[in-house]
C-alpha cells in the first residue's frame, strides 16, 4: 500500500469514537464543533430535505464548503455523486479533508464507482454488507460507513447493514483458508481482502454507522453493534434543540456501554426529528451503487 | 504498573495495543469512575483536541486529571494529546490542562493533503519513522523544556519533567521506541 493511502486510513483512525455531523451553514458548523463533533459534513441540504425536495441532487457549491472550512478547525468532509470523479476532483482542489462518495446524492454513474486510488484525498463510502464494503475498499476507500437510510430518522436499515457486515466478517473468520477463494468470488472481491478479514476479524479500514441516527440511544445501539463512530445527518438540525441533542449524542458515543449515563443524556432533549418509516418511503437511497 | 489511556475519542486503541505488546497493564478512561483506582501514568491519544477538551469538561475529568499531572504523574500526549497539555497557542486553540510550557500551532501543516511521513532523529531513541496527521508542531518552548526531535525546522517532540509530547503518532508506526522511552520515565 502506498504512503498516501496509509495516511488517509490513519485520519479515519483519529475520528474513531466520534460523531460526524451534517451541516449546511457556517453557523451550524460552529454549533456542531462546539457540541463536540469530530468532523463536519458540509452539504447544501440535509438528506431529509433532499428527500422532500426530490429532483437531482448534486455536489454542494464550493464557495459554501469553503465558508465552512474557514469556520471550524476540525476536518471538513463533503459529498460527491457516485461515479462523478469530476466532482471529486473539484473537492480535492479545494483541499477537502474527506470525500463521501454518497448515495444521498443522485448517482452520476449506474455501473462504476470512482477509482478512488487515483486521488490524494481520502474517501468514505457507504455499504450495506461486507461485499460492498470490501469492493469500495478495493477501489481505494479509506473509510466505510453503513448506508442506513438517510433522511428518515429510522434506524432499522443502519442496524440491518451493520449486522450484515458483522455477520459477513464472522462468516469469513470461521472459514478454512481454502474456502476463501470461493468466498472472494461470491463477494466479488480480491482474495487478499478476504484473507485480511479472516485473519483480523475486521475491515482493513474504520467502519462508522450512518443513516437514520436520531437519538443518543440510536448512537449507543450502533456502537454496541460494532460501529467505531457515527454520522448524524438530519437527526440534529431537524430536531428541536440541535446543540443539546448533538452534545448528548457525542457523550453517548463515548460512553455507549453506560446505560445510566445514556438515560440521563436522553432526558429533556426536545423534539426529535419527525422521521419517516421504512415502509413509507418510495426512494431507497441505499439501493444506489452496489 | 498501570497506565490509564484517555478513551473519550480518537486513536486510543492503538496505544493500548502498543502497551499490550510491551506487557504493560492499561485501562480506558471514559468517565470519572474509571480513575478511582490508583494508576501510574497517563496517555493522551490522537484525535480531535476540541472534542476531547469538551468531553473532559462535561464528564468532569478535567480537574482531577489536571491535579494528577500537576502532582507529577507521568503523561504522554500524541498529536491532540500535545495540544491538551500546551500552555499557549499561536493562532486558534484553547488551553486544556495547560501544564507544559510550550506554544503549539494547531493544524500546522494544513488540511489532510498536508499530512505526511518523515524520518527524523529522536533524542535517546535514534532515527525513527514519524506519521503526521493534520498535525500540530511546537512553535516555541520554555527554558525547562527539552527538545527531543525536530523535523522540517519545527519542534515535533519535547519533554518537561514527567511530561512527554509528540506531534506525530508513534502508536501508528512499527516499533515501540517512543512508548519504551515514556515507560522509562515511570521507573
Amino acid at each position: 500500500m502506498n504512503e498516501r493511502y496509509e495516511l488517509n486510513k490513519n485520519l479515519a483512525q483519529m475520528l474513531k469514537g466520534g460523531v460526524i455531523m451534517d451541516v449546511t451553514t457556517p453557523e451550524q458548523a460552529a454549533i456542531a464543533e462546539r457540541a463536540g463533533a469530530c468532523a463536519v459534513m458540509a452539504l447544501e441540504r440535509i438528506p431529509a430535505d433532499i428527500r422532500a425536495a426530490g429532483g437531482v441532487s448534486r455536489m454542494s457549491d464550493p464557495l459554501m464548503i469553503r465558508g465552512i472550512q474557514e469556520t471550524v478547525t476540525i476536518p471538513v468532509m463533503a459529498k460527491c455523486r457516485i461515479g462523478h470523479f469530476a466532482e471529486a476532483q473539484i473537492l480535492e482542489a479545494i483541499e477537502i479533508d474527506y470525500i463521501d462518495e454518497s448515495e444521498v446524492l443522485s448517482p452520476a454513474d449506474d455501473k462504476y464507482h470512482i477509482d478512488k486510488s487515483k486521488f490524494a484525498v481520502p474517501f468514505v463510502c457507504g455499504a450495506k454488507d461486507l461485499g460492498e464494503a470490501l469492493r469500495r475498499i478495493n477501489e481505494g476507500a479509506s473509510m466505510i460507513r453503513t448506508k442506513g437510510e438517510p433522511g428518515t430518522g429510522d434506524i432499522v436499515q443502519a442496524v440491518r447493514h451493520m449486522r450484515m457486515m458483522q455477520s459477513g466478517i464472522r462468516r469469513l473468520t470461521s472459514m478454512r483458508e481454502d474456502e476463501l477463494y470461493d468466498a472472494a468470488k461470491e463477494l466479488q472481491i480480491p482474495y487478499d481482502l478476504a484473507l485480511y478479514v479472516r485473519e483480523n476479524g475486521k475491515l482493513p479500514v474504520v467502519n462508522f454507522a450512518a443513516g437514520g441516527i436520531a437519538t443518543p440511544a440510536d448512537a449507543a445501539l450502533m456502537m454496541q453493534l460494532g460501529a467505531e463512530g457515527v454520522f448524524v445527518g438530519s437527526g440534529i438540525f431537524k430536531s428541536g434543540n440541535p446543540e443539546k441533542r448533538a452534545s448528548a449524542i457525542v457523550k453517548a458515543v463515548t460512553n455507549y456501554n453506560d446505560s445510566k449515563l445514556v438515560a440521563k443524556l436522553s432526558e429533556d432533549l426536545g423534539e426529535a426529528m419527525v422521521g419517516i418509516n421504512e415502509g413509507e418511503i418510495t426512494l431507497l437511497m441505499a439501493e444506489r451503487g452496489k | 504498573m498501570r497506565i490509564g489511556v484517555l478513551a473519550l475519542q480518537g486513536a486510543f486503541a492503538e496505544h493500548i495495543k502498543k502497551l499490550d505488546e510491551l506487557d504493560v497493564e492499561s485501562f480506558e478512561i471514559r468517565q470519572l469512575g474509571d480513575i478511582k483506582k490508583p494508576f501510574d501514568g497517563l496517555i493522551l491519544p490522537g484525535g480531535e483536541s476540541t472534542v476531547m477538551g469538551k468531553l473532559l469538561r462535561d464528564l468532569e475529568l478535567l480537574e482531577p486529571l489536571k491535579a494528577l499531572i500537576c502532582d507529577g504523574m507521568p503523561v504522554f500526549g500524541t498529536c491532540a494529546g500535545l495540544l491538551l497539555l500546551a500552555k499557549d497557542f499561536s493562532g486558534e486553540g484553547t488551553p486544556v490542562f495547560s501544564s507544559m510550557d510550550i506554544k503549539a500551532r494547531r493544524n500546522a501543516y494544513g488540511r489532510q493533503l498536508g499530512s505526511f511521513c518523515a524520518n527524523a532523529d529522536f533524542l535517546g531513541v535514534g532515527n525513527i519513522q514519524m506519521t503526521f496527521i493534520r498535525a500540530p508542531y511546537i512553535e516555541s518552548a520554555g527554558a525547562d523544556v527539552t527538545v527531543l526531535s525536530e523535523t522540517g525546522g519545527h519542534i515535533v517532540a519535547a519533554t518537561q519533567g514527567k511530561q512527554l509530547v509528540t506531534a506525530f503518532h508513534p502508536e501508528l508506526n512499527e516499533g515501540h521506541g517512543i512508548h519504551k522511552y515514556f515507560l522509562e520515565e515511570l521507573r
